[in-house]
């Protein structure tokens, strides 16, 4: 009888310990924005994705990109190809922007143009990530994916429905913010806003995810959900702009080949087109 | 600008009698197949743009008249996707106001198909660019539009379509490109009649009085064209070699009756391409084989050639690029052309610097650009200043310059001074 109480006294005790460690177990900061950079930009092997944005300036005048984007994983968490073809406006249809994203700190990303009027493939200087992708409120980095070594990472507050993060960049110089908060969704890791400050601490951009839908996939045999960001919106408060993006038609692990070169700039794969 | 001659009619019927039968023989082939239907019934996008442009010049040039460009031109984009094709055909309707004439530019109309892994196939009327040349090309012996370069046409003007067959072979070794232009296709070259040039006959400036008069090569499968690439990424270095057999693309000779020739032309030649410290470096070069005056004894030939380009474009701050070139002439067997022309004006090595600066303003939506050449040696100096900003996502609005200086009136620039000009253009895109 006293082993028996003993027994479950200790259950007891056990059970609660770790219904406890359960639920206060925060996960280290360097897992979290390690899971969030995978949930934002690697899902699945490959994917692809028909964007449209819309531009609006401070007077209300709207501008729209339609393009389809191809993106296809090297190394989880590391090195990506990434292939944006243009539907419209016209002055941009049938233009291909292609890039190999590395990640590692000295590389840069290798970057091509193809102008079909010209039927030139012309090669883009790597240079400033953070500068406006099509004119738009997203920056060639949100497009991509910003490396998470370039960034000193804080977990600053945590409840039962999200993290903080805070983002300080090891070299300040090359960017124009002093620092960026994420919000990251508990359960299933998306970053839902991110705000960023200027050297002033002023809070002078903002990206929300608007909407998030399980999109559902194989992975060999097996039938996989991936939550994927469907709507999104970027608000540049010093110039009044904001860009809205709504992703549609999106599917993973297309088996790709490696469209990813001068011949399919040339004439992109059916992928990209349709 | 082609008029829709006679030449050019006998071209577009034999690709349409090339393409239609197997656009019939291939759609006949399934005929039981669920989607046969779709080969008849191709969805078809439209699209083009209507655009005025008008141009100035700002010196007086007795030769030619003062409006550089005066046109209305409609373009008309129609493309098709099946799944075992692609069909498109982009014409251009032009009001031609220097001419007085209108006009019809077919700029595309081909057949593009994938029909396996390694091959691709693109047959009919085509642009067709390679090379790593801003603006300067060595081994890209496609035709070029130098006219409306010179009088301010939109940049994509500067390539005039090819009627070609084009085949690319892939494997892991390298990758293989292959043109034939059944007849040869030259260059839209300076004829005098919206540029006045240097006509060394008459040794003085010419234009409208003595539009150049050609003996062309025309003769299908006989005066034909060649030009292979063969290259290769490695780490994203990008290596090709070329070869091209065909002829000068512009005049490079004259024959006793004063006409102008196309003398048979061999060139091969390499290039390189990749990142270059904080930018992207290139590096080309091509031997020009003058295969009709190899011992450069013929005056009235140009000599062989070797050509050689350097390049280097990096990003200099948020939205603003920077390019820079630096491109030799050769003229090989230089005593002999000394001794054997009779006007020979040109030097040994012809130096040539380019520079481009491009900035985006204004959410991308103004682009203000400027491309100089400057030849040190030739002594002069041509300048493309442009401005275009986008109203909206289908008007835009452009206007530019292009500026010739030059110490001597025969140089390659310097025979130009006369054309400088001023223009602007109002496009709406669909």
């Amino acid at each position: 009888m006293k082993k028996t109480l003993f027994v479950l006294f200790s259950a007891i005790i056990l059970i609660s310990v770790l219904f406890a460690g359960e639920k206060t177990a925060v996960p280290s900061v360097d897992q979290i924005v390690q899971k969030a950079n995978l949930v934002a930009y690697y899902q699945g092997i490959d994917g692809k994705s028909k964007v449209a944005m819309t531009i609006t300036d401070k007077q209300g005048r709207t501008r729209n990109r339609d393009f389809i984007i191809l993106r296809k994983t090297i190394e989880q968490g590391g090195d990506q190809n990434y292939f944006v073809y243009f539907l419209s406006p016209a002055d941009v249809r049938r233009m291909v922007f292609m890039v190999h994203k590395h990640t590692a700190a000295d590389k840069e990303d290798d970057r091509w143009l193809y102008l079909p009027n010209l039927d030139l493939v012309k090669r883009i200087a790597a240079g400033d990530k953070r500068t406006s992708f099509a004119g738009s409120d997203f920056l060639y980095e949100d497009v991509s994916g910003r490396s998470l070594s370039e960034d000193k990472h804080e977990l600053i507050d945590s409840n039962d429905a999200q993290f903080v993060i805070k983002n300080t960049p090891l070299k300040p110089e090359t960017v124009e913010f002093s620092y960026y908060l994420v919000i990251i969704d508990r359960k299933n890791y998306m970053p839902m806003k991110m705000e960023y400050y200027d050297r002033n601490g002023k809070l002078y951009r903002i990206i929300e995810t608007k909407k998030v839908e399980d999109i559902s996939a194989k992975e060999g045999d097996k039938d996989v959900t991936y939550p994927t960001a469907t709507e999104a919106i970027v608000k540049d408060l010093n110039t009044g702009s904001v860009t809205e993006l709504k992703f549609s038609d999106i599917r993973y692990n297309l088996n790709l080949e490696d469209v990813f070169t001068e011949r399919y700039l040339r004439r992109p794969p059916t992928e990209a087109m349709r | 600008m082609e008029i829709f001659g006679s030449c050019q009619l006998r071209k577009i019927v034999l690709f349409l009698s090339v393409l239609f039968p197997s656009v019939l023989l291939c759609a006949a082939d399934d005929t039981n197949s669920p989607s046969a239907h779709n080969r008849f019934n191709l969805p078809v996008e439209t699209h083009g743009f209507f655009e005025l442009r008008s141009g100035y010049r700002t010196r007086n040039d007795k030769y030619e008249k003062d409006m550089s460009v005066m046109e209305g031109r409609l373009q008309l984009d129609l493309s098709s996707t099946t799944d075992w094709a692609d069909f498109k055909v982009k014409g251009d309707v032009v009001g031609n106001g220097v001419t007085e004439q209108g006009e019809f530019d077919l700029r595309e109309a081909y057949m593009f198909t994938r029909p396996s892994d390694w091959m691709d196939l693109k047959i009919g009327r085509q642009i067709l660019t390679w090379g790593t040349g801003d603006m300067v090309f060595i081994n890209d012996l496609f035709p070029k539009d130098w006219n409306s370069f010179f009088i301010g046409r939109d940049t994509d003007y500067l390539k005039s379509p090819s009627d070609a067959a084009k085949i690319s072979l892939f494997s892991d070794a390298a990758n293989l490109d292959i043109v034939y232009t059944p007849q040869f296709d030259p260059d839209r070259f300076i004829d005098g009649e919206y540029i006045s040039y240097w006509n060394a006959n008459l040794q003085r400036s010419a234009g409208r009085d003595a539009i150049v008069h050609t003996d062309r090569p025309d003769r299908w499968f006989r005066d034909d064209e060649i030009a292979a690439r063969l290259y290769k990424n490695i780490n994203n270095y990008e290596y090709a070699l070329y070869a091209y057999h065909g002829f000068w693309k512009s005049p490079g000779g004259q024959n006793a009756d004063n006409q102008s020739l196309f003398p048979d032309l061999n060139v091969y030649g390499a290039s390189v391409r990749g990142e270059v410290g904080k930018g992207i470096g290139n590096a080309e070069i091509g031997y020009y084989d003058s295969a009709d005056d190899r011992g450069g004894k013929n005056g009235y030939i140009n000599n062989s050639e070797m050509r050689y380009l350097l390049g280097y474009t990096q990003e200099l701050g948020v939205d603003l690029t920077g390019g820079i070139q630096y491109y030799v002439e050769q003229l090989m067997q230089y005593d002999d052309y000394k001794r054997t022309t009779q006007h020979a004006v040109r030097d040994e090595y012809r130096q040539l610097l380019t520079f481009r600066l491009t900035k985006l303003l204004m959410n991308q939506n103004l682009r203000m650009s400027m491309f100089a050449y400057f030849s040190p040696t030739d002594r002069d100096v041509y300048l493309r200043p442009d401005i275009n900003y986008k109203f909206n996502d289908n008007l835009s609005w452009e206007a530019g310059a292009n500026i010739f200086f030059g110490d001597y009136p025969h140089t390659f620039f310097g025979q130009f001074r006369d054309n400088t000009n001023v223009y602007t253009a109002i496009r709406y895109s669909f």
